[in-house]
Protein backbone atom coordinates (compact mmCIF):
# COMPACT_ATOMS: atom_id res chain seq x y z
CA UNK A 1 0.00 0.00 0.00
CA UNK A 2 2.30 2.36 1.02
CA UNK A 3 5.05 1.23 -1.74
CA UNK A 4 2.30 1.61 -4.45
CA UNK A 5 1.34 5.60 -2.86
CA UNK A 6 5.25 6.02 -2.93
CA UNK A 7 5.12 7.62 -6.56
CA UNK A 8 2.28 9.79 -5.68
CA UNK A 9 3.38 12.99 -3.59
CA UNK A 10 6.13 13.00 -6.13
CA UNK A 11 3.91 13.06 -9.07
CA UNK A 12 1.42 15.61 -8.26
CA UNK A 13 4.05 17.88 -6.65
CA UNK A 14 5.25 17.44 -10.40
CA UNK A 15 1.73 18.05 -11.19
CA UNK A 16 1.19 21.00 -9.29
CA UNK A 17 4.89 22.48 -10.80
CA UNK A 18 3.85 22.06 -13.80
CA UNK A 19 -0.21 23.89 -12.96
CA UNK A 20 1.92 26.94 -11.57
CA UNK A 21 4.71 26.97 -14.33
CA UNK A 22 1.73 27.15 -16.98
CA UNK A 23 -0.42 29.68 -15.47
CA UNK A 24 2.31 31.94 -14.99
CA UNK A 25 3.21 31.41 -18.54
CA UNK A 26 -0.76 32.09 -19.46
CA UNK A 27 -0.56 35.26 -17.28
CA UNK A 28 0.76 38.13 -18.97
CA UNK A 29 -1.94 37.12 -22.49
CA UNK A 30 -4.64 36.63 -20.62
CA UNK A 31 -4.33 39.92 -18.52
CA UNK A 32 -3.43 41.67 -21.40
CA UNK A 33 -6.37 39.97 -23.51
CA UNK A 34 -8.89 40.60 -20.39
CA UNK A 35 -7.49 44.19 -20.18
CA UNK A 36 -9.05 45.59 -22.94
CA UNK A 37 -11.86 43.38 -23.20
CA UNK A 38 -14.00 42.25 -20.32
CA UNK A 39 -13.33 45.27 -17.88
CA UNK A 40 -14.58 47.84 -20.84
CA UNK A 41 -17.48 46.24 -21.41
CA UNK A 42 -18.47 45.83 -17.97
CA UNK A 43 -17.61 49.78 -18.08
CA UNK A 44 -19.11 50.62 -20.91
CA UNK A 45 -22.56 48.49 -19.37
CA UNK A 46 -22.08 50.86 -16.41
CA UNK A 47 -21.67 54.11 -18.94
CA UNK A 48 -24.89 53.17 -20.81
CA UNK A 49 -27.20 53.44 -17.53
CA UNK A 50 -26.43 56.91 -16.94
CA UNK A 51 -26.46 60.62 -19.08
CA UNK A 52 -22.66 61.28 -19.64
CA UNK A 53 -22.11 64.15 -21.93
CA UNK A 54 -18.80 65.25 -21.72
CA UNK A 55 -19.56 68.86 -22.95
CA UNK A 56 -22.29 69.04 -20.22
CA UNK A 57 -20.56 67.19 -17.59
CA UNK A 58 -22.94 69.23 -15.03
CA UNK A 59 -25.84 67.10 -15.96
CA UNK A 60 -25.33 63.72 -15.49
CA UNK A 61 -26.72 60.74 -13.41
CA UNK A 62 -27.94 57.50 -13.42
CA UNK A 63 -31.05 57.22 -15.95
CA UNK A 64 -31.82 53.47 -16.21
CA UNK A 65 -32.52 52.22 -19.35
CA UNK A 66 -33.57 55.51 -20.84
CA UNK A 67 -30.42 55.19 -23.42
CA UNK A 68 -31.58 52.32 -25.04
CA UNK A 69 -35.18 53.58 -25.34
CA UNK A 70 -33.89 56.47 -26.93
CA UNK A 71 -31.84 54.23 -28.88
CA UNK A 72 -34.26 51.69 -29.72
CA UNK A 73 -37.03 53.93 -30.95
CA UNK A 74 -34.60 56.30 -32.79
CA UNK A 75 -35.17 55.94 -36.82
CA UNK A 76 -31.33 56.21 -37.29
CA UNK A 77 -30.64 52.99 -35.11
CA UNK A 78 -32.65 50.82 -37.44
CA UNK A 79 -31.61 52.35 -40.61
CA UNK A 80 -27.78 51.97 -39.32
CA UNK A 81 -29.01 48.52 -38.46
CA UNK A 82 -30.34 47.84 -41.51
CA UNK A 83 -27.41 49.25 -43.58
CA UNK A 84 -24.67 47.08 -41.85
CA UNK A 85 -26.58 43.78 -42.06
CA UNK A 86 -27.19 44.91 -45.80
CA UNK A 87 -23.37 45.11 -46.46
CA UNK A 88 -22.68 42.03 -44.18
CA UNK A 89 -24.94 39.77 -45.93
CA UNK A 90 -24.28 40.95 -49.67
CA UNK A 91 -20.46 41.18 -48.97
CA UNK A 92 -20.37 37.52 -47.61
CA UNK A 93 -22.31 36.21 -50.30
CA UNK A 94 -20.06 37.53 -52.92
CA UNK A 95 -16.95 36.80 -50.72
CA UNK A 96 -18.05 32.97 -50.14
CA UNK A 97 -18.80 32.62 -53.93
CA UNK A 98 -15.59 34.41 -55.28
CA UNK A 99 -13.70 32.45 -52.29
CA UNK A 100 -14.65 29.35 -53.52
CA UNK A 101 -14.04 30.04 -57.17
CA UNK A 102 -10.53 31.50 -56.06
CA UNK A 103 -9.99 28.59 -53.97
CA UNK A 104 -10.65 25.78 -56.30
CA UNK A 105 -8.38 27.67 -59.14
CA UNK A 106 -5.88 27.93 -56.58
CA UNK A 107 -6.34 23.96 -55.60
CA UNK A 108 -6.43 23.09 -59.14
CA UNK A 109 -4.94 24.96 -61.54
CA UNK A 110 -2.34 23.35 -63.68
CA UNK A 111 -0.11 25.81 -63.40
CA UNK A 112 -0.51 29.20 -61.84
CA UNK A 113 -0.98 28.22 -58.40
CA UNK A 114 1.93 30.65 -57.12
CA UNK A 115 0.31 33.43 -59.10
CA UNK A 116 -3.01 33.38 -57.69
CA UNK A 117 -1.62 32.77 -54.15
CA UNK A 118 0.49 36.02 -54.88
CA UNK A 119 -2.11 38.11 -56.17
CA UNK A 120 -4.50 37.25 -53.32
CA UNK A 121 -1.90 38.32 -50.35
CA UNK A 122 -2.02 41.69 -52.21
CA UNK A 123 -5.33 42.93 -51.02
CA UNK A 124 -4.13 41.57 -47.18
CA UNK A 125 -1.41 43.82 -47.22
CA UNK A 126 -2.68 46.42 -47.97
CA UNK A 127 -4.29 48.86 -45.45
CA UNK A 128 -8.18 48.91 -45.59
CA UNK A 129 -8.00 53.04 -45.31
CA UNK A 130 -5.51 53.36 -47.88
CA UNK A 131 -7.91 50.48 -50.36
CA UNK A 132 -10.96 52.44 -49.47
CA UNK A 133 -9.19 55.54 -50.60
CA UNK A 134 -7.82 53.64 -53.93
CA UNK A 135 -11.87 52.65 -54.66
CA UNK A 136 -13.17 55.85 -53.48
CA UNK A 137 -10.42 58.08 -56.19
CA UNK A 138 -11.06 55.45 -58.52
CA UNK A 139 -15.41 56.20 -58.59
CA UNK A 140 -14.85 60.06 -57.96
CA UNK A 141 -16.18 61.54 -61.00
CA UNK A 142 -13.40 64.19 -60.32
CA UNK A 143 -10.26 61.97 -60.30
CA UNK A 144 -11.68 58.36 -61.17
CA UNK A 145 -11.22 56.45 -64.46
CA UNK A 146 -14.49 54.12 -63.56
CA UNK A 147 -17.23 56.73 -65.29
CA UNK A 148 -15.08 56.26 -68.78
CA UNK A 149 -15.21 52.56 -68.66
CA UNK A 150 -17.44 51.68 -71.18
CA UNK A 151 -21.15 50.89 -70.13
CA UNK A 152 -21.09 53.62 -67.41
CA UNK A 153 -21.91 56.62 -67.72
CA UNK A 154 -19.43 59.28 -67.73
CA UNK A 155 -21.22 61.80 -64.95
CA UNK A 156 -22.12 59.06 -62.74
CA UNK A 157 -22.14 60.42 -59.22
CA UNK A 158 -21.73 57.20 -57.57
CA UNK A 159 -21.61 58.78 -53.72
CA UNK A 160 -24.44 60.74 -54.58
CA UNK A 161 -26.96 57.85 -53.93
CA UNK A 162 -27.47 55.18 -51.02
CA UNK A 163 -27.50 52.45 -52.97
CA UNK A 164 -24.85 53.28 -55.71
CA UNK A 165 -22.52 54.34 -52.48
CA UNK A 166 -23.35 50.96 -51.18
CA UNK A 167 -22.39 49.25 -54.34
CA UNK A 168 -18.65 50.80 -54.18
CA UNK A 169 -18.30 50.03 -50.28
CA UNK A 170 -19.17 46.53 -50.96
CA UNK A 171 -17.03 46.23 -53.93
CA UNK A 172 -14.06 47.87 -51.85
CA UNK A 173 -15.08 45.63 -48.71
CA UNK A 174 -15.35 42.19 -51.02
CA UNK A 175 -11.69 43.03 -52.97
CA UNK A 176 -10.16 43.58 -49.80
CA UNK A 177 -11.32 40.70 -47.96
CA UNK A 178 -11.60 37.92 -50.04
CA UNK A 179 -8.78 36.85 -50.06
CA UNK A 180 -9.09 35.64 -46.61
CA UNK A 181 -12.19 33.99 -47.25
CA UNK A 182 -10.27 31.84 -49.92
CA UNK A 183 -7.20 30.69 -48.20
CA UNK A 184 -9.71 29.30 -45.21
CA UNK A 185 -11.18 27.29 -47.70
CA UNK A 186 -8.34 26.20 -50.12
CA UNK A 187 -7.48 25.14 -46.46
CA UNK A 188 -10.97 22.85 -45.75
CA UNK A 189 -10.39 21.94 -49.88
CA UNK A 190 -6.88 19.88 -49.11
CA UNK A 191 -8.36 18.07 -46.49
CA UNK A 192 -10.92 16.53 -48.78
CA UNK A 193 -9.59 12.96 -49.93
CA UNK A 194 -8.84 12.95 -53.79
CA UNK A 195 -9.84 9.23 -54.00
CA UNK A 196 -13.48 10.66 -53.24
CA UNK A 197 -13.68 12.42 -56.80
CA UNK A 198 -11.58 9.49 -58.71
CA UNK A 199 -13.72 6.74 -57.74
CA UNK A 200 -17.11 9.25 -58.35
CA UNK A 201 -15.21 10.26 -61.93
CA UNK A 202 -15.30 6.48 -62.59
CA UNK A 203 -18.96 6.35 -61.48
CA UNK A 204 -19.72 9.03 -63.98
CA UNK A 205 -20.23 12.13 -62.09
CA UNK A 206 -20.11 15.48 -63.66
CA UNK A 207 -17.93 18.03 -62.45
CA UNK A 208 -20.45 20.17 -61.39
CA UNK A 209 -22.12 16.94 -59.57
CA UNK A 210 -18.74 16.13 -58.18
CA UNK A 211 -19.06 19.55 -56.61
CA UNK A 212 -21.75 19.67 -55.29
CA UNK A 213 -22.44 16.06 -53.46
CA UNK A 214 -18.53 15.67 -52.33
CA UNK A 215 -17.02 18.97 -52.67
CA UNK A 216 -19.66 21.47 -50.44
CA UNK A 217 -20.86 18.69 -48.11
CA UNK A 218 -17.33 17.43 -47.08
CA UNK A 219 -16.41 21.50 -46.87
CA UNK A 220 -19.54 22.28 -44.78
CA UNK A 221 -17.51 22.89 -41.70
CA UNK A 222 -14.95 24.94 -43.42
CA UNK A 223 -17.72 27.29 -44.88
CA UNK A 224 -19.18 27.51 -41.68
CA UNK A 225 -16.00 28.65 -39.92
CA UNK A 226 -14.90 30.85 -42.86
CA UNK A 227 -18.49 32.73 -43.10
CA UNK A 228 -18.38 32.84 -38.96
CA UNK A 229 -15.26 35.18 -39.12
CA UNK A 230 -16.17 36.67 -42.11
CA UNK A 231 -19.90 37.82 -40.96
CA UNK A 232 -18.48 39.06 -38.04
CA UNK A 233 -15.56 41.15 -38.94
CA UNK A 234 -18.39 42.27 -42.08
CA UNK A 235 -20.64 43.74 -38.90
CA UNK A 236 -18.04 45.78 -37.46
CA UNK A 237 -17.42 47.53 -41.37
CA UNK A 238 -16.19 51.05 -40.35
CA UNK A 239 -12.77 51.65 -42.31
CA UNK A 240 -14.30 51.95 -45.71
CA UNK A 241 -17.47 53.52 -44.76
CA UNK A 242 -15.92 56.42 -42.92
CA UNK A 243 -13.19 57.09 -45.63
CA UNK A 244 -15.39 56.60 -48.43
CA UNK A 245 -19.08 58.61 -46.94
CA UNK A 246 -18.50 59.31 -43.43
CA UNK A 247 -21.95 58.05 -43.10
CA UNK A 248 -23.65 60.37 -46.09
CA UNK A 249 -26.52 59.31 -48.08
CA UNK A 250 -27.99 56.87 -45.17
CA UNK A 251 -25.07 54.74 -45.40
CA UNK A 252 -23.89 54.71 -41.86
CA UNK A 253 -22.98 51.38 -40.31
CA UNK A 254 -23.87 50.82 -36.28
CA UNK A 255 -19.90 51.02 -35.89
CA UNK A 256 -19.77 54.50 -37.06
CA UNK A 257 -23.20 56.04 -34.78
CA UNK A 258 -21.32 54.29 -32.17
CA UNK A 259 -17.95 56.53 -33.17
CA UNK A 260 -20.20 59.58 -33.79
CA UNK A 261 -21.61 59.44 -30.20
CA UNK A 262 -18.80 58.46 -28.23
CA UNK A 263 -15.59 60.46 -30.11
CA UNK A 264 -17.32 63.25 -31.74
CA UNK A 265 -19.82 64.12 -29.80
CA UNK A 266 -18.64 62.95 -26.56
CA UNK A 267 -21.95 61.58 -25.27
CA UNK A 268 -20.18 58.34 -23.32
CA UNK A 269 -23.68 57.52 -22.01
CA UNK A 270 -25.42 57.19 -25.81
CA UNK A 271 -22.26 55.58 -27.09
CA UNK A 272 -22.02 53.13 -24.68
CA UNK A 273 -25.37 52.27 -25.08
CA UNK A 274 -25.02 51.82 -29.07
CA UNK A 275 -21.41 50.02 -27.78
CA UNK A 276 -23.57 47.51 -25.45
CA UNK A 277 -26.38 46.83 -28.40
CA UNK A 278 -23.60 46.10 -31.44
CA UNK A 279 -22.04 43.52 -28.60
CA UNK A 280 -25.41 42.12 -27.82
CA UNK A 281 -26.26 41.74 -31.96
CA UNK A 282 -22.16 40.63 -32.80
CA UNK A 283 -22.83 37.65 -29.19
CA UNK A 284 -26.38 36.56 -31.36
CA UNK A 285 -24.49 36.19 -34.31
CA UNK A 286 -21.32 33.73 -33.31
CA UNK A 287 -24.05 32.09 -30.60
CA UNK A 288 -26.17 31.15 -34.49
CA UNK A 289 -23.07 30.18 -36.09
CA UNK A 290 -21.34 28.51 -33.29
CA UNK A 291 -24.67 26.29 -32.71
CA UNK A 292 -25.14 25.69 -36.42
CA UNK A 293 -21.06 24.51 -36.37
CA UNK A 294 -21.83 22.50 -33.19
CA UNK A 295 -24.38 20.24 -35.08
CA UNK A 296 -22.40 20.20 -38.02
CA UNK A 297 -19.22 18.66 -36.82
CA UNK A 298 -21.64 16.26 -34.60
CA UNK A 299 -22.98 15.24 -38.51
CA UNK A 300 -19.75 15.24 -40.38
CA UNK A 301 -18.09 12.90 -37.73
CA UNK A 302 -17.76 9.28 -39.16
CA UNK A 303 -19.78 6.50 -37.41
CA UNK A 304 -20.89 9.65 -35.49
CA UNK B 1 -5.04 17.89 -77.84
CA UNK B 2 -8.00 20.67 -78.30
CA UNK B 3 -9.55 19.91 -75.09
CA UNK B 4 -6.08 20.88 -73.63
CA UNK B 5 -5.27 23.88 -75.24
CA UNK B 6 -8.91 24.88 -74.38
CA UNK B 7 -8.32 24.05 -70.42
CA UNK B 8 -5.07 25.81 -70.72
CA UNK B 9 -6.88 28.78 -71.76
CA UNK B 10 -9.75 28.96 -69.39
CA UNK B 11 -6.71 28.91 -66.63
CA UNK B 12 -5.14 31.45 -68.11
CA UNK B 13 -8.10 33.51 -68.36
CA UNK B 14 -9.34 32.41 -64.44
CA UNK B 15 -5.82 33.05 -63.37
CA UNK B 16 -5.14 36.74 -65.28
CA UNK B 17 -8.70 37.69 -64.03
CA UNK B 18 -7.54 36.86 -60.05
CA UNK B 19 -4.10 39.09 -61.34
CA UNK B 20 -5.48 41.91 -62.81
CA UNK B 21 -8.35 42.65 -60.27
CA UNK B 22 -5.71 42.31 -57.29
CA UNK B 23 -3.11 44.22 -58.87
CA UNK B 24 -5.33 47.62 -59.90
CA UNK B 25 -5.83 49.67 -56.86
CA UNK B 26 -2.25 49.10 -56.43
CA UNK B 27 -1.40 49.93 -60.03
CA UNK B 28 -3.76 53.28 -59.64
CA UNK B 29 -2.21 54.38 -56.64
CA UNK B 30 0.64 54.35 -57.67
CA UNK B 31 -0.48 56.05 -61.06
CA UNK B 32 -2.05 58.60 -59.44
CA UNK B 33 0.71 59.27 -56.86
CA UNK B 34 3.07 60.00 -60.07
CA UNK B 35 0.74 62.65 -61.62
CA UNK B 36 2.13 66.33 -61.75
CA UNK B 37 -0.53 67.95 -59.18
CA UNK B 38 -2.22 69.85 -61.63
CA UNK B 39 -3.14 66.30 -63.46
CA UNK B 40 -4.78 64.27 -60.36
CA UNK B 41 -7.59 65.06 -61.75
CA UNK B 42 -7.40 64.16 -65.26
CA UNK B 43 -9.14 61.12 -64.94
CA UNK B 44 -6.67 58.85 -66.69
CA UNK B 45 -5.60 55.56 -65.47
CA UNK B 46 -2.16 56.21 -66.53
CA UNK B 47 -0.26 59.23 -65.71
CA UNK B 48 0.31 61.36 -69.15
CA UNK B 49 3.24 62.88 -67.69
CA UNK B 50 5.55 61.55 -64.47
CA UNK B 51 6.64 63.97 -61.52
CA UNK B 52 7.29 63.17 -57.82
CA UNK B 53 6.18 66.17 -56.89
CA UNK B 54 3.16 64.64 -54.53
CA UNK B 55 6.22 62.57 -53.16
CA UNK B 56 8.14 65.55 -52.35
CA UNK B 57 5.27 67.50 -50.78
CA UNK B 58 5.02 64.55 -47.80
CA UNK B 59 8.37 65.08 -46.79
CA UNK B 60 9.09 68.49 -46.51
CA UNK B 61 8.81 70.94 -43.70
CA UNK B 62 10.99 67.75 -41.82
CA UNK B 63 9.24 66.01 -39.04
CA UNK B 64 7.75 68.94 -37.82
CA UNK B 65 5.84 70.48 -40.44
CA UNK B 66 5.00 67.22 -42.95
CA UNK B 67 1.86 65.92 -42.33
CA UNK B 68 3.32 62.08 -43.39
CA UNK B 69 6.92 61.48 -40.93
CA UNK B 70 5.71 61.38 -37.63
CA UNK B 71 2.59 59.26 -38.46
CA UNK B 72 4.97 57.31 -40.42
CA UNK B 73 7.25 56.95 -37.52
CA UNK B 74 4.61 56.94 -35.33
CA UNK B 75 3.01 53.83 -36.90
CA UNK B 76 6.47 52.04 -37.27
CA UNK B 77 7.42 52.08 -33.62
CA UNK B 78 3.38 51.25 -32.45
CA UNK B 79 3.16 48.13 -34.64
CA UNK B 80 6.91 46.74 -33.66
CA UNK B 81 6.23 47.13 -29.90
CA UNK B 82 2.98 45.66 -30.55
CA UNK B 83 4.56 42.36 -32.84
CA UNK B 84 7.21 42.50 -29.84
CA UNK B 85 5.15 42.05 -26.70
CA UNK B 86 2.17 40.05 -28.37
CA UNK B 87 4.73 37.67 -29.41
CA UNK B 88 6.78 37.57 -26.18
CA UNK B 89 3.15 37.11 -24.11
CA UNK B 90 1.41 34.33 -27.24
CA UNK B 91 5.03 32.69 -26.82
CA UNK B 92 4.41 31.63 -23.75
CA UNK B 93 0.97 31.00 -23.35
CA UNK B 94 1.12 28.91 -26.73
CA UNK B 95 4.18 26.70 -25.06
CA UNK B 96 1.85 26.30 -21.98
CA UNK B 97 -1.11 25.06 -24.01
CA UNK B 98 0.61 23.20 -26.35
CA UNK B 99 3.24 21.01 -24.05
CA UNK B 100 1.71 21.27 -20.52
CA UNK B 101 -1.96 19.93 -18.89
CA UNK B 102 -3.35 22.78 -16.56
CA UNK B 103 -7.24 23.29 -15.36
CA UNK B 104 -8.39 25.94 -17.44
CA UNK B 105 -6.39 25.45 -20.66
CA UNK B 106 -9.68 25.45 -22.74
CA UNK B 107 -11.34 28.37 -21.09
CA UNK B 108 -7.87 29.96 -22.56
CA UNK B 109 -7.92 28.88 -26.26
CA UNK B 110 -12.21 29.74 -25.78
CA UNK B 111 -11.61 33.15 -24.34
CA UNK B 112 -9.13 33.73 -27.07
CA UNK B 113 -11.38 32.71 -29.70
CA UNK B 114 -14.25 34.77 -27.98
CA UNK B 115 -12.03 37.91 -27.99
CA UNK B 116 -10.93 37.14 -31.95
CA UNK B 117 -14.82 38.04 -32.37
CA UNK B 118 -15.28 41.29 -29.38
CA UNK B 119 -16.51 44.02 -31.40
CA UNK B 120 -13.80 46.73 -30.61
CA UNK B 121 -16.33 49.66 -30.71
CA UNK B 122 -17.71 48.61 -27.63
CA UNK B 123 -14.42 49.34 -26.12
CA UNK B 124 -13.46 51.83 -27.58
CA UNK B 125 -15.86 54.72 -25.30
CA UNK B 126 -14.65 52.94 -22.29
CA UNK B 127 -10.95 53.26 -23.52
CA UNK B 128 -11.42 56.91 -24.11
CA UNK B 129 -13.24 57.31 -20.54
CA UNK B 130 -10.08 55.76 -18.65
CA UNK B 131 -7.35 56.50 -20.97
CA UNK B 132 -8.13 60.12 -20.41
CA UNK B 133 -8.19 59.45 -16.69
CA UNK B 134 -5.06 57.61 -16.41
CA UNK B 135 -2.96 59.78 -19.15
CA UNK B 136 -3.14 57.28 -21.81
CA UNK B 137 -4.94 58.91 -24.22
CA UNK B 138 -2.91 60.12 -27.77
CA UNK B 139 0.40 58.61 -26.02
CA UNK B 140 1.85 54.85 -27.86
CA UNK B 141 1.06 53.10 -24.80
CA UNK B 142 -2.58 53.85 -25.60
CA UNK B 143 -2.72 52.24 -28.45
CA UNK B 144 -0.35 49.37 -28.28
CA UNK B 145 -2.55 48.28 -25.16
CA UNK B 146 -5.78 47.84 -27.39
CA UNK B 147 -3.67 46.30 -30.54
CA UNK B 148 -2.52 43.40 -27.59
CA UNK B 149 -6.08 42.40 -26.99
CA UNK B 150 -7.27 42.17 -30.17
CA UNK B 151 -3.48 40.89 -31.93
CA UNK B 152 -2.81 37.96 -28.82
CA UNK B 153 -5.81 35.51 -29.87
CA UNK B 154 -4.36 35.31 -33.80
CA UNK B 155 -1.08 34.86 -32.54
CA UNK B 156 -1.87 32.28 -29.53
CA UNK B 157 -3.83 30.18 -32.32
CA UNK B 158 -0.88 30.67 -34.80
CA UNK B 159 2.01 29.67 -32.22
CA UNK B 160 -0.09 26.52 -30.88
CA UNK B 161 -0.74 25.44 -33.96
CA UNK B 162 3.35 25.54 -34.70
CA UNK B 163 4.41 24.27 -31.79
CA UNK B 164 2.55 21.21 -31.47
CA UNK B 165 4.12 19.76 -34.05
CA UNK B 166 8.04 20.47 -32.62
CA UNK B 167 9.15 17.23 -31.75
CA UNK B 168 8.76 16.63 -27.58
CA UNK B 169 11.35 14.31 -27.30
CA UNK B 170 13.99 16.90 -28.17
CA UNK B 171 12.80 18.81 -24.96
CA UNK B 172 12.37 15.89 -23.12
CA UNK B 173 15.97 14.90 -23.55
CA UNK B 174 17.09 18.43 -22.88
CA UNK B 175 15.43 17.82 -19.25
CA UNK B 176 16.44 14.82 -18.74
CA UNK B 177 20.06 16.21 -19.25
CA UNK B 178 19.20 18.45 -16.42
CA UNK B 179 17.85 21.58 -17.47
CA UNK B 180 15.04 22.90 -15.97
CA UNK B 181 11.76 23.69 -18.08
CA UNK B 182 12.99 27.07 -18.44
CA UNK B 183 15.97 26.38 -20.11
CA UNK B 184 14.41 23.58 -22.38
CA UNK B 185 12.01 26.03 -23.42
CA UNK B 186 14.90 29.17 -24.05
CA UNK B 187 17.22 26.52 -25.48
CA UNK B 188 15.76 23.98 -27.43
CA UNK B 189 11.80 24.89 -28.61
CA UNK B 190 12.84 28.78 -29.03
CA UNK B 191 15.18 28.30 -31.97
CA UNK B 192 12.72 25.39 -33.32
CA UNK B 193 9.90 27.52 -32.62
CA UNK B 194 11.22 30.65 -34.32
CA UNK B 195 9.78 30.21 -37.99
CA UNK B 196 5.83 29.96 -36.04
CA UNK B 197 7.20 32.93 -33.81
CA UNK B 198 7.93 35.06 -36.84
CA UNK B 199 4.88 34.05 -39.44
CA UNK B 200 2.81 35.37 -35.89
CA UNK B 201 5.01 38.44 -35.93
CA UNK B 202 3.90 39.10 -39.64
CA UNK B 203 0.24 38.60 -39.07
CA UNK B 204 0.84 40.56 -35.89
CA UNK B 205 2.64 43.77 -37.30
CA UNK B 206 -0.14 43.56 -40.59
CA UNK B 207 -3.08 43.56 -37.44
CA UNK B 208 -1.40 46.92 -35.76
CA UNK B 209 -0.52 48.75 -38.95
CA UNK B 210 -4.11 48.40 -40.54
CA UNK B 211 -5.80 49.24 -37.50
CA UNK B 212 -7.92 52.58 -37.59
CA UNK B 213 -10.92 52.79 -35.42
CA UNK B 214 -8.49 53.06 -32.04
CA UNK B 215 -6.18 54.84 -34.16
CA UNK B 216 -8.75 57.74 -34.51
CA UNK B 217 -10.64 57.43 -31.27
CA UNK B 218 -7.64 57.54 -29.24
CA UNK B 219 -5.32 59.80 -30.32
CA UNK B 220 -5.91 63.60 -30.71
CA UNK B 221 -2.65 65.04 -32.40
CA UNK B 222 0.47 63.95 -34.24
CA UNK B 223 2.32 62.58 -30.76
CA UNK B 224 0.69 59.43 -31.64
CA UNK B 225 -1.88 59.55 -34.62
CA UNK B 226 -0.43 56.52 -36.81
CA UNK B 227 -0.85 56.56 -40.74
CA UNK B 228 -4.27 55.35 -41.55
CA UNK B 229 -5.77 58.00 -39.08
CA UNK B 230 -3.72 60.88 -40.21
CA UNK B 231 -4.57 60.31 -43.70
CA UNK B 232 -8.24 60.83 -42.82
CA UNK B 233 -6.92 64.17 -41.83
CA UNK B 234 -5.08 65.31 -44.30
CA UNK B 235 -5.40 68.27 -46.21
CA UNK B 236 -4.12 69.88 -49.26
CA UNK B 237 -1.23 72.57 -49.44
CA UNK B 238 -4.24 74.88 -49.54
CA UNK B 239 -7.34 74.40 -48.42
CA UNK B 240 -8.41 75.00 -52.04
CA UNK B 241 -6.46 72.12 -53.32
CA UNK B 242 -7.39 68.47 -53.37
CA UNK B 243 -5.19 66.12 -51.25
CA UNK B 244 -5.95 63.11 -53.84
CA UNK B 245 -1.97 63.16 -54.70
CA UNK B 246 -0.29 63.76 -51.11
CA UNK B 247 -2.56 60.94 -50.01
CA UNK B 248 -2.04 58.17 -53.22
CA UNK B 249 2.15 58.97 -52.01
CA UNK B 250 1.35 58.68 -48.95
CA UNK B 251 -0.77 55.09 -49.41
CA UNK B 252 2.01 54.19 -51.56
CA UNK B 253 4.92 54.84 -49.43
CA UNK B 254 3.36 53.20 -46.33
CA UNK B 255 1.86 49.99 -48.82
CA UNK B 256 5.03 48.77 -51.27
CA UNK B 257 7.17 47.86 -48.37
CA UNK B 258 4.43 45.89 -46.70
CA UNK B 259 3.29 44.35 -49.91
CA UNK B 260 7.04 43.13 -50.79
CA UNK B 261 6.80 41.63 -47.56
CA UNK B 262 4.36 39.59 -47.81
CA UNK B 263 4.79 38.59 -51.33
CA UNK B 264 8.48 37.41 -49.57
CA UNK B 265 6.86 35.08 -47.03
CA UNK B 266 3.91 34.61 -48.70
CA UNK B 267 4.08 30.96 -47.73
CA UNK B 268 4.35 31.72 -43.55
CA UNK B 269 1.24 33.77 -43.96
CA UNK B 270 -0.92 31.41 -45.88
CA UNK B 271 -0.21 28.60 -43.19
CA UNK B 272 -0.37 31.58 -40.20
CA UNK B 273 -3.75 32.72 -41.42
CA UNK B 274 -5.04 29.59 -41.44
CA UNK B 275 -3.69 27.52 -38.71
CA UNK B 276 -6.40 29.11 -36.42
CA UNK B 277 -8.98 28.42 -38.46
CA UNK B 278 -8.64 25.02 -39.07
CA UNK B 279 -8.26 23.92 -35.65
CA UNK B 280 -11.12 26.48 -34.48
Amino acid sequence: MEASAQPHPAASQRTRSEHRLAWLLCAPAVIAMLAVTAYPIGYAVVLSLQQIDLRFPEISGFVGLDNYGAILSSELWWTDLFNTAFVMVISVAIELVLGMAIALVMYRAIFGRGVVRTSVLIPYGIITVVAAFAWQFAFAPDTGFVNHLPLIADDMDWFGGRFSSFAVIIMAEVWKTTPFMALLLLAGLVTIDSQLYEAAKVDGATAWQRFTRITLPLMKPAILVALLFRTLDAFRVFDTIFIMTRGAQDTESVSILGFNQLISRLNLGLGSAVSVLIFICVFLIAFVFVRGLGTRLEEGRPGG
Amino acid sequence: MGRGSREYALWSIAILAVLVVALIPVVWLISLSLKPPEAVADQRFLPANISFDNYKSLFEGGIDNSPFIKPLINSILIALSTTVIAITFASFAAYAIARLEFPGKRLILAGALAIAMFPPISTVGPLFDMWRAIGLYDTYPGLIIPYLTFSLPLAIYVLVAFFREIPWELEQAAQVDGATPFQAFTKVIVPLAAPGMFTAAILVFIFAWNDFLFAISLTSSDASRTVPAALAFFTGESSFTQPTGSIAAAAVVVTVPIIVFVLLFQRRIVSGLTAGAVKG
